[in-house]
């Protein structure tokens, strides 16, 4: 186990590495230059001289060799210096420890919800399988999957702006500050993440479960006389639960990657909004380090499953 | 996924014969059995054959132009004139569904054929030739799947800025990783079996073993993600061009005529949000409905693989 854990720390560390090369690639080789905005042809918001561009550059050391400015950027990452927004001069992590909490709470609360409505649906409609309470739960999963969460976050503010009034806060309420206020402003986008997700893991609860079904450890149990609920309880889920905790890894990319959208859409002002701003806005330093936080954030949560599953699960290890 | 494909194969028979994709047989008989076992994915095949012939022939079919603006009709809630109401440019809303149905489908057929044929190649490649050009390769697919969701698109787009051909390139990237591992298990439980063995053995070169015989082998699990990720490439395109990275203004697509409504507008007007919203669930749904039943038809046993 120690030299399956090793092994994937470090397989995780490559994979890091080699994120740091494509954001890097992407936002200082590509064509698209930090300063493109303010300088560029006809386009830029002020016209600049060829020696005004110069020390702008300078000034941001875009003039030196890339191998350079890819080290000291390292080098800034490692020391916990993420640099200053270009557009408004705040430090980038005074904006990760302002909005992250708010963000962690809308990936916490979605995950929970989708578990807790996805791991019964599932199970339900696999053990009436075939009977119209699984037609309905199927016919809601296919749905949600097909819903985007973003829209489904859309049509959710419609609903609450046009017919009661309200629109969501956007101002930060920490949960600490007041808890109420924090609430009705997580709830939201906790939701229009939680229900698609939630799809996702019914589906897969619902074919993990029937497949134990079919194993002949659960017939055997059947012809003991075991009664349908305690075979469920004793035999099946234990097995049928596992292949989802796998998913979860799915999960959180799909939370990760749709609170961007979905924070957008109740202009909620979380990490992901802060991501998409500075996307539009070629906020460099902003889109560089806040891409790789979510990468390395999901990367470990990853190896995290990984190493449950593992310890869950021995025959991963050796294989 | 290196399991072999035997002990993948313990819920259905394995003496079930698979359905396999044989042209020769006839179209028409081979529609009418897939339509015949799964009404669902016909119905919605249908449905998307339907779209995809009124986004085609927009211009004849649209009734306005989709940038021409009428001051004297701003935000109209949908009448007799314009079914689905009109947008803050006084647009008609339909006419810009349908002619940025063209762009949102243009985009996901360019990026799915893209991504499935790179991503088959390598897969194939990867899986069957192994040793270090895998290690290699597993590391860069590790590397891609490492950004959750459409942010590696974002990342791209901020540098390139949005337009047809970026988004479609930055869509392509999402879903190749995907597509590699998928087919590089499919290739690793069909190297190993006997009649690849034994042409193998009786001289065939590499290129023609992963040609003739593996590839084939490729083509029902190609084909079951084609159809995901079609589904999956209208939510990428439409998220990216809601936050304003994907397709710009004032060309429509799907995404971008919900960019912006709610955050400008005090009282936003609802049919702005639901009709393009509805539009992209009911595609991304009939491309999922598809997918599940090309699955089921072409090969059960895919379906713990592909989900």
């Amino acid at each position: 186990m120690t030299q399956y854990l090793i092994r994937r720390f470090l397989l995780a560390l490559l994979t890091i590495f080699g994120v740091t090369i494509v954001i890097f690639v992407a936002m200082r080789v590509l064509p698209g230059d930090p300063l493109a905005m303010i300088y560029g042809e006809g386009q830029g918001i002020y016209v600049l001289s060829e020696e005004e561009v110069a020390a702008a550059r300078a000034s941001l050391g875009l003039d030196k060799p890339l191998y350079q400015q890819y080290l000291s950027w390292m080098v800034d990452v490692a020391k916990g210096d993420l640099g200053h927004s270009f557009w408004v001069d705040t430090p980038i992590s005074d904006t990760i420890l302002r909005r992250g909490p708010i963000t962690a709470q809308i990936a916490l609360i979605s995950i929970t919800l989708a578990w807790l409505i996805g791991i019964p649906a599932g199970i339900i409609s696999a053990m009436w399988r075939e009977t119209w309470l699984d037609y309905i739960l199927r016919f809601f999963v296919t749905l949600f999957m097909a819903i985007p969460s973003f829209w489904l976050g859309l049509a959710m503010v419609l609903f609450t702006v046009l017919f009661l009034n309200w629109r969501p806060s956007i101002t930060i309420t920490q949960f600490w500050d007041d808890p109420r206020e924090n609430f009705l402003m997580v709830i939201g986008p906790s939701v229009a993440m939680g229900t698609g997700i939630g799809a996702m893991i019914a589906r897969m609860t619902r074919t993990t479960v029937l497949e134990t079904l079919r194993e002949d450890y659960v017939r055997t149990a059947r012809a003991k006389g075991l009664k349908e609920w305690s075979l469920l309880m004793r035999h099946v889920l234990k097995n049928a639960l596992l292949p989802v905790i796998t998913l979860s890894g799915l999960s959180f990319a799909a939370l990760l990657g749709g609170a961007v959208a979905v924070e957008k859409a109740f202009g909620f002002p979380g990490l992901g909004s802060a991501l998409a701003q500075g996307a539009v806005e070629r906020d460099w330093m902003m889109v560089q380090n806040l891409t790789l936080l979510f990468a390395v954030i999901f990367v470990f949560i990853n190896l995290f499953i990984d190493i449950l599953y593992a310890w869950v699960d021995p025959r991963i290890r050796y294989s | 996924m290196s399991t072999p494909a035997a002990t993948i194969d313990q819920t259905s028979d394995p003496k079930a014969p698979i359905q396999s994709l044989n042209f020769g047989q006839g179209l028409w008989s081979a529609v009418s059995s897939f339509a015949k076992t799964s009404p669902m994915g016909a119905i919605s095949a249908l449905f998307l054959l339907l779209l995809a012939l009124v986004t085609l022939f927009a211009d004849q079919i649209a009734p306005y132009h989709p940038f021409e603006a009428d001051f004297g009709a701003l935000r109209q809630a949908p009448s007799a004139q314009h079914w689905l109401g009109t947008d803050n440019l006084g647009r008609d809303v339909l006419s810009r569904l349908i002619h940025g149905g063209r762009i949102s489908l243009a985009v996901a057929v360019v990026s799915t054929l893209l991504s499935k044929i790179v991503g088959l190649a390598w897969g194939v490649l990867t899986g069957y030739v192994g040793s270090t050009f895998d290690l290699v390769s597993q590391r860069i697919v590790d590397i891609l799947l490492a950004f959750p969701g459409i942010i590696l698109a974002m990342l791209l787009l901020s540098a390139l800025g949005g337009g047809f051909t970026t988004v479609v390139v930055a869509i392509t990237l999402l879903s190749i990783a995907g597509t590699v591992r998928v087919i590089r298990s499919v290739v690793l439980s069909v190297k190993s079996m006997a009649y690849v063995e034994s042409a193998q053995a009786i001289g065939a070169t590499s290129l023609r073993v992963m040609v003739q015989h593996i590839t084939p082998q490729c083509i029902a699990p190609i084909l079951v993600l084609t159809s995901a990720s079609l589904g999956g490439a209208i939510f990428a395109e439409a998220a990216l061009s809601f936050l304003g990275l994907g397709i710009p203004q004032p060309t429509p697509s799907w995404g971008n005529m919900l960019g912006g409504i709610l955050a400008n507008q005090f009282r936003p007007q609802w049919w702005l949000v639901i009709f393009p919203g509805l539009t992209i669930t009911l595609t991304i749904l009939a491309f999922n409905l598809v997918g599940d039943a090309l699955r089921d038809h072409l090969d059960p046993r895919l379906k713990g693989r592909i989900n």
